[in-house]
């Protein structure tokens, strides 16, 4: 599927290296993109199936069914285990309608030099995977990070609202209440994260919604559908043996920029100190 | 040490989103505090030497009042619900406030400027014929009490409002500083200095306008310029203008020196991005040439001539206007050039010509209010034209 006209969104300057320093990278980055392709196949066959299956966006919730206050969702994201495939990102565009330049969820990628030397990159926030990237360091650590709103319990976006559009629904999920924003924008500058925007179409704020219109029926997100990997879980705390909450519960986790106090309900296994 | 290219902005971020009228809100309800701290000095504080500028101020300060949400509607992508903030507000959300705000200072300030006129709206009602009579008897309210007593009265209801009118003033802008300083994602607007940097330079730019637009006023109506009245306004901007670039100048050196993580990004934006429009604009040309300027006025007065002082007080204060300008712009837009990946920099913005929120948009806001208060003065001087005390106005 084209994913869009135009110029690279991400003007990332290590993916315009030198020739020169073309080798050293090679090594490591030859092990992903044989997997990628590899996964690719199947992926562009499973597209397919799973949007023809998915539930439509603004879609009728069951009648008398869905309880926000009977929900507490929560959602782990194993670091270790992502590839940079990108699956979760196109899922989530095709699901989500998102509009072109923007994204819901991405995926960056870190490398880490012996040196200390930290660059990240995401083209086109990780879309159509990643093309194998030179440094002329000896890279000693790389991994992917996929990202998304973080549905924080103290989100800044939500107290910052001026006119209580962004909200956060009993379930713990923040959304945006598309008919009451007036798309102001203070919410997109109050995120730390880089989560929202505002959708140059219906000019108001969007963002991930943990795919809201499929949860409430008992599906899961697009994203978490769609990972060859098992990177993305999602999971509901209020529910019985819930293997995510257990996690979380057990596990050592950890979540972006602990200091801003946001309290993320998004938990990272894996995650290293580099990525902010 | 982990070291950085700064190369990296998250894919959301790749624009600069608060555009242009987003620069022109502060500095126009900066001016609006400004202006009114100006007659207040006048009103409540006694500063005699100001009575020229009594009237001036408090109307100039309505005048900018009501294009202040001109440059919000314009950048909201839904100008149709902005009423939303009023009915339905949110108020964990210091934008909230503004509906509120708004009114009551707009109420306060008509208020004190009807007071103020109200025996010249009557006087003139009672000159005039025809429809201008009709006009302005309605603006009287169909009270025509113009008995030592009753402004006496007025007088003492003016003192109130402009008490009130202080800290209102103060709220008003102090909260678009507190707009900037809570939103903790940013690096270069989260800190508590903020609202107090705002105001202080809120009150230079007013003091500051008020300086040309009186020179103007008497220069186009053929007045006198009092030079004790420029001479007082001067030494006031001068004291804030040093407050003010001083408060700047620690949020600085309080940042580079902590060297926390916003000091990675902060430090090359000031060195490259923002070197011409912070430390060239605003530090260099926008600070230091007015404080030395401002210090010739005031320090040198025996040796200069009224004409020369009130040229260069004209000078300083231009200057100064460019230079808060330039700090607006240097908060809004250099706050957003950075991307919160704290990893890399934004497309550079540079506003549209035409178009809701380019350049052409923003000079008819700002040229608005020099064209509201030419039509009010063609009715109601903002300057004395005789000795008459009018509407209880000597303080
Ligand atoms: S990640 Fe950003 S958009 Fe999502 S809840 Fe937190 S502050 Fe709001
Ligand atoms: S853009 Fe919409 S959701 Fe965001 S703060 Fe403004 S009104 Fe609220």
């Amino acid at each position: 599927m084209p994913y869009m006209k135009g110029e690279p969104m991400n003007d990332n300057k290590e993916m315009k290296s030198d020739a020169a320093l073309e080798v050293s990278r090679r090594d490591f980055l030859g092990t992903i993109a044989g997997a990628l392709s590899a996964v690719a196949l199947v992926i562009v066959a499973d597209d397919a199936v799973y949007i023809a299956s998915g539930a439509e966006p603004g879609a009728p919730l069951p009648a008398g069914g869905y309880d926000p206050d009977k929900h507490s969702y929560v959602y782990v994201i194993d670091i270790t285990k992502c590839i940079g495939c990108g699956s979760c990102v196109r899922a989530c565009k095709a699901e989500n309608n998102v509009p072109d330049l923007f994204f819901r969820t991405w995926i960056e990628r870190y490398m880490v030099s012996r040196s200390g030397e930290v660059s990240v990159d995401s083209p086109k926030g990780g879309y159509d995977g990643f093309d194998p990237s030179i440094t002329g360091d000896e890279i000693t650590k790389a991994f992917f990070v996929p990202k998304m709103c973080n549905h924080c319990s103290h989100s800044p976006c939500v107290q910052l609202c001026p006119v209580g559009a962004s909200y956060r629904s009993p379930d713990g999920v923040v959304l945006v209440d598309e008919k009451r924003c007036i798309g102001c924008g203070y919410c997109v500058q109050a995120c730390p994260y880089g989560s929202r925007f505002l959708n140059p179409e219906t000019k108001v704020a969007s963002k991930c919604t943990w795919c809201y219109h499929r949860i409430t029926k008992g599906m899961r997100p697009a994203c978490v559908e769609m990972c060859p990997r098992g990177v993305r879980k999602f999971g509901d705390a209020k529910a019985l043996h819930d293997e995510v909450s257990e996690i979380i519960a057990t596990k050592q986790v950890h979540v972006l920029k602990p200091e801003l106090l946001t309290e993320p309900n998004l938990h990272y296994l894996g995650l290293s100190m580099e990525v902010r | 040490m982990l070291q950085e290219s700064l190369n990296f902005v998250f894919p959301n971020d790749f624009h600069i989103m608060w555009s242009l009228m987003i620069v022109i809100y502060p500095y126009v309800t900066g001016i609006v505090a400004g202006a009114f701290i100006v007659s207040s000095l006048y009103h409540v504080f006694g500063r005699d030497e100001l009575k020229p500028v009594g009237r001036l101020s408090m109307v100039a300060s309505l005048a900018f009042l009501l294009i202040a949400t001109t440059p919000l509607l314009l950048h909201l992508g839904h100008p149709e619900r902005a009423l939303n903030i009023v009915i339905t507000p949110h108020f964990t959300s210091a934008m909230a406030a503004f509906g509120m705000i708004y009114t009551c200072y707009l109420t306060l300030l008509t208020l004190e400027i009807w007071l103020v006129y109200r025996k010249d709206i009557i006087m003139v009602a009672a000159r005039s014929r025809g429809i201008k009579r009709v006009i302005f008897s309605v603006l009287s309210l169909g009270v025509y009490d113009i008995s030592e007593e009753s402004l006496r009265i007025d007088h003492r209801a003016i003192i109130v409002l402009a008490s009130l009118g202080i800290p209102a003033a103060c709220i008003l802008h102090g909260y678009v500083g507190f707009m900037f300083g809570s939103v903790k994602a940013n690096a270069w607007w989260s800190t508590p200095l903020m609202p107090i940097i705002f105001l202080f330079s809120a009150v230079t730019s007013g003091i500051a306008m008020i300086i040309i637009l009186y020179q103007s006023l008497m220069r186009l109506s053929g007045q006198k310029i009092i030079g004790e009245c420029v001479q007082s306004l001067s030494r006031w901007l001068w004291l804030f203008t040093i407050m003010t670039v001083t408060l700047e100048m620690l949020e600085i050196i309080s940042l580079a020196y902590k060297k926390g993580e916003e000091w990675l990004v902060i430090g090359p934006l000031l060195g490259t991005k923002l070197a011409f429009p912070f430390i060239a604009v605003q530090v260099v040309f926008g600070s230091l040439i007015p404080i030395v300027l401002l210090a010739i006025v005031v320090l040198m007065k025996p040796f200069l001539t009224n004409p020369l002082r009130n040229t260069i007080a004209f000078v300083a204060s231009l200057i100064l206007l460019i230079q808060v300008f330039a700090m607006r712009w240097n908060v809004v837009i250099g706050g957003q050039i950075f991307s919160k990946s704290m990893r890399g920099f934004r497309d550079p913005y540079v506003p549209e010509l035409f178009g809701r929120e380019g350049a052409l948009a923003a000079i008819a806001i700002f040229i608005t209010p020099f064209v509201l208060l030419a039509i009010f003065n063609k009715f109601l001087p903002m300057y004395e034209t005789s000795d008459e005390p009018s509407g209880g106005e000597s303080a």
